[in-house]
């Protein structure tokens, strides 16, 4: 086809349209530097901006999953709590049975035991997450309502079971010896274990968005958030990647409560549903189905808490919440609402 | 007449409580550019999503090489040889040119030589390959969209409406392209509104109304025949003005 | 007359007439039928929470709205009751400015969530209103020097409520009229009430515009319904119901803590007891209710002796501990949710026909 109408065209993206695309990310220092404004001291505010991204990054890798599957099939799971308080209980098993490793001087023993816990409950959580699918959601595709109310009873059903199996008591485990304490910065002490947590946090997101930008079935899932249809027309079985994506979300969620144990050395089994109101704030404040908006809102939700636990300890849920009217005010779909054709 | 390769009976379509397709039948023949012809609502669209099964037909059933697909699931569907361009494109805005057409080669990875034959069809494919294909205009991504159908021998192509919109000099690209396509083993079933345009490619023609298939031969006949068009085509025309 | 009260409503099955016939009549005579203060307690408990599955099923069986945020609303009524009876006395004044607070306050909430989140998806208020009820709660448990935090609160209420205020000398059919059965007679009544107005509600022309909102909003749209409009509408007035029983069960109860109102174990009890009733149907609040409370408050009992007949298999006696009873609860919410999406209600009107 001789083609002299079509010319290279490149167009660059308005100023002002590149400005607010980058905006959302610029929320992040703003908000640090508000931070630290407000609470004048340099060594606190150093202390509090690295357990609110630890805080904002276990979120995130719980939350993850959660906003992946909801683009990907419209679907939302209410019962995403169970996997975060599943992973953590089978992941204290693990660390409990492992005793002799965690109380050992040995780094190695340590991450050892810590690393295995992790594993352990990330399988458990992924064999969780396709029973799930396949039981409870998988019959009420496309019914909103239905799902919401299936799901709850999901979550209803699996909390009881924890209880079952581990018992109604609350459960502590000491964290290993070398993830105690704490390292100084100047006046600053900063918990080893948080460096720890931001560490993995920021690792996992570099993964996911490796895997969504570089990979096929990366391409295949950002595909499918925007015309899952067309997926399908293109001979790719959508509910199969659906399912390993579910799982991969439980097994996120499964990690993120072993992280978040042993954050606060404590476990119960609603721990899961009291996460799940955080994890709803950072999703819909990202903009559901954006994994990017997922990350920013989970940093922002981790910092505002932090911070306002130390200027006003009371309001700490309540900021998130006029955290997220105040987006919503702005951007009614989130940072970065997801596009769907359809 | 050729042996079909496509052929619908009785198919009917319920969307939600709309009874869309009552009873359909249509045959393509296997080789050459099949028209489907219809005013505007009269259930084109409907009738390729339902070979496509991305609407399941309540009665009826749809052979492709006398293989029963009625109940087949898309992906299957897709893998029987059979691509579909959408009415809108179906464009995975979020993705580039590249990665658009590397995930329409569904079956492997991107053949050099067909995809070098593309480029050439669809010049543009080439110039954007690296651009984000929502920063595309109309008519190439309407290009981007029959270029990912055909990026793998196909047996039959759905292609709905591709000149919607397009300006004169574009719509002969596209049928300079799908003209060339044809002399490849590909039929084609083509929705088109444009009849100059139909009536230059096209081998045979099947006309809807409601729902139904109210005339089907070939399209030289109907191309020849002024009064038939008038009509069969005035129908069309009233409702599309 | 009484399909007049009933709206033109009517059970549509002989067996659920029946049924609830008898609920009815043993809420009306409970004081006679069943003496004892746990009786007692338990019947104004089912009639409280009536109201509130009821306006509950207004939200999500009618206008197929899911809010977490219903024992928000519940509470922000029995808060403002609550306060209003600690600030001004035991007044009955005290009780109608604290419940009249009590419903603006919760119809401002309501019209605030609902104009806020009703315009993007069902899913999104779902969410947002689950994260705010949250923060709500754990609000109203450290604003301790007004709600008494944790330990809620404890206050009078005018002295013609309470068992100290004797209206005969003597029994009748071995129950004492005093205060104490005044105070469940209002508890029934105003139920009785707020459940008819309720169902007058959902069989209004704006009831049924909500149904077909709920069925098929984009068509609704079409034809020209404001879908916002009805569903803030449906949200703001099951909002004020709740507020009205969450005003009953500050009065009754004579105590308001978190617990007994914003807790999330009630907002799951209510979300059983409208599914297991039965979604839009107003009577499986009845049903649902009914049940549930009973079964919360005797079934446990049995339970308790399956677990102690079972001891001596470790795993089994778990399962059924009376502690375990959400458990079975859950099971049986989601095979409802599949199986018998209308219910109790639906199943009895389908064995009719
Ligand atoms: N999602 C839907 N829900 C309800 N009705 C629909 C839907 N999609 C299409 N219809 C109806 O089905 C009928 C056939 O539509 P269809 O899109 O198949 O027509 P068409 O022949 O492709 O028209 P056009 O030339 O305008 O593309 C129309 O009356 C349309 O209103
Ligand atoms: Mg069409």
């Amino acid at each position: 086809m001789s083609d002299t109408t079509i010319k290279p065209r490149i167009e660059k993206a308005p100023v002002l349209e590149r400005i607010t695309t980058a905006l959302p990310i610029a929320l992040v220092p703003v908000l640090a530097v508000l931070g630290f404004v407000a609470i004048g001291d340099p060594a606190a505010w150093l202390t509090l901006t690295v357990a609110g991204l630890a805080m904002g990054l276990m979120i995130f890798i719980m939350a993850s999953g959660l906003t992946v599957v909801f683009g990907l099939m419209d679907v939302i799971n209410f019962g995403h709590g169970a996997f975060i308080s599943v992973g953590a209980f089978v992941g204290f098993s693990i660390l409990i049975w492992l005793g002799g490793w965690t109380a050992s001087s040995s780094v190695f023993l340590n991450l050892a035991a810590v690393f295995l816990a992790i594993l352990v409950s990330m399988v458990a959580t992924g064999l969780m997450g396709y029973a799930f699918e396949r039981v409870i959601v998988m019959p009420v595709y496309g019914q909103h309502l239905k799902q919401i109310l299936v799901t709850m009873g999901g979550l209803i059903v699996a909390q009881q079971l924890i209880h079952v199996f581990w018992g109604p008591d609350e459960i502590h485990v000491a964290r290993p010896e070398s993830l105690r304490g704490s390292i100084v910065i100047g006046e600053a002490a900063i918990e080893k274990y948080r460096l720890v947590a931001v560490g993995i946090g920021v690792a996992l997101f570099l993964a996911m968005r490796h895997v969504l930008k570089s990979t096929k079935i990366g391409l295949l899932v950002r595909a499918g958030v925007e015309n899952g249809e067309m997926v399908e027309a293109l001979g790719y079985r959508i509910r199969r990647l659906f399912l390993i994506v579910f799982m991969v979300g439980s097994a996120l969620a499964g990690l993120g409560g072993v992280m978040w144990g042993l954050y606060q050395e404590t476990i119960t089994a609603h721990m899961g549903s009291e996460i799940m109101v955080l994890v709803f704030i950072v999703v819909i404040i990202g903009g559901l189905g954006s994994v990017e908006g997922c990350f920013i809102g989970a940093l922002l939700v981790g910092l505002l808490s932090n911070y306002t636990a130390f200027l006003a300890p009371k309001v700490a849920l309540v900021s998130t919440i006029a955290l997220m009217v105040i987006i919503l005010m702005w951007r009614p779909q989130g940072l970065y609402p997801v596009v769907k054709a359809k | 007449m050729k042996e079909p390769l496509l052929t619908l009976s009785g198919v009917h379509t319920h969307i939600g409580p709309y009874h869309i397709l009552q009873g359909v039948d249509l045959v393509v023949p296997k080789g050459g550019v099949s028209v489907l012809l219809g005013r505007n609502g009269a259930g084109k669209t409907t009738t390729l999503r339902t070979i496509m099964g991305l609407w399941q037909a309540s009665e009826g059933t749809i052979l492709f090489e006398g293989q029963d697909i009625t109940k087949l699931p898309t992906p299957e569907i897709s893998r029987a040889g059979i691509a579909f361009v959408p009415e809108d494109m179906g464009i995975f805005t979020d993705l580039t040119v590249a990665e658009n057409m590397t995930l329409a080669a569904a079956r492997g990875p991107l053949d050099p030589d067909r995809l070098e034959w593309i480029k050439t069809l669809f010049p543009p494919i080439r110039t954007f390959w690296e651009s984000s294909a929502g920063t595309l205009s109309g008519g190439q991504k309407q290009m981007l969209s029959v270029a990912r159908a055909i990026i793998e021998p196909r047996k039959l192509i759905l292609i709905d409406e591709p000149t919607k919109g397009l300006a004169p000099a574009i719509i002969k690209a596209m049928s300079d392209a799908l003209l060339e396509l044809k002399e490849t083993d590909t039929t084609i079933l083509l929705v088109e509104q444009n009849f100059s345009m139909a009536s230059a490619v096209g081998d045979t023609v099947s006309v809807m109304d409601d729902g139904h298939i109210v005339h089907a031969g070939e399209m030289a006949e109907l191309a020849g025949d002024a009064r038939m068009q008038e009509r069969l085509m005035g129908l069309s025309l009233e409702a599309h003005q | 007359m009484l399909k007049t009260l009933l709206s033109g409503d009517n059970p549509r099955s002989k067996v659920l007439s029946l049924v609830l016939l008898a609920v009815v009549i043993s809420l009306a005579l409970a004081p006679f039928l069943f003496p004892g203060t746990k009786s007692l307690e338990t019947a104004a408990r089912i009639c409280i929470f009536i109201v509130l599955v009821a306006s509950y099923d207004l939200l999500l069986g009618y206008a197929g709205i899911v809010s977490f945020a219903h024992t928000m609303f519940f509470g922000i009524g029995a808060y403002g009751t609550a306060l209003a009876l600690s600030a001004t006395g035991p007044t009955f004044l005290s009780i109608l400015w604290g419940t009249g607070a009590g419903v603006v306050i919760a119809a401002a909430f309501a019209l605030a969530i609902g104009l806020f989140s009703l315009r993007v998806k069902a899913i999104f208020f779902a969410m947002v209103t689950l994260a705010v009820a949250s923060a709500f709660a754990i609000a109203v448990s450290q604003a301790s020097w007004l709600t008494g935090g944790e330990d809620g609160l404890n206050y009078r209420i005018p002295r013609e409520l309470t068992p100290a205020f004797k209206l005969l000398p003597d029994k009748v059919f071995g129950v004492r009229i005093n205060g104490k059965l005044l105070n469940y007679y209002l508890v029934f009544f105003s139920s009785a009430i707020l459940f008819i107005v309720m169902l007058r509600i959902v069989n209004s022309p704006f009831g049924r515009t909500l149904q077909a909102v709920r069925d098929n909003a984009f068509r609704a749209e079409a034809i020209g319904y404001r879908v916002i409009w009805y569903r803030t509408t449906a949200t703001v007035l099951s909002a004020v119901m709740a507020a009205l029983a969450g005003s009953l069960l500050a009065i009754w109860l004579r105590y308001t803590g978190p617990a007994t109102t914003l807790s999330m174990e009630i907002m799951i009890d209510i979300l059983l007891m409208v599914v297991i009733g039965g979604m839009g149907t107003m009577y499986g609040a009845i049903l649902g209710a009914t049940i549930f409370i009973l079964a919360q408050t005797y079934l446990q009992n049995l339970m308790g002796v399956a677990a102690d007949a079972t001891s001596f298999v470790p795993f089994i006696s778990h399962l059924v501990e009376p502690e375990r009873w959400l458990l079975w609860l859950g099971v049986l919410f989601i095979l409802s949710v599949y199986f018998f999406p209308s219910g109790i209600v639906g199943r009895l009107r389908e064995m009719k026909s």
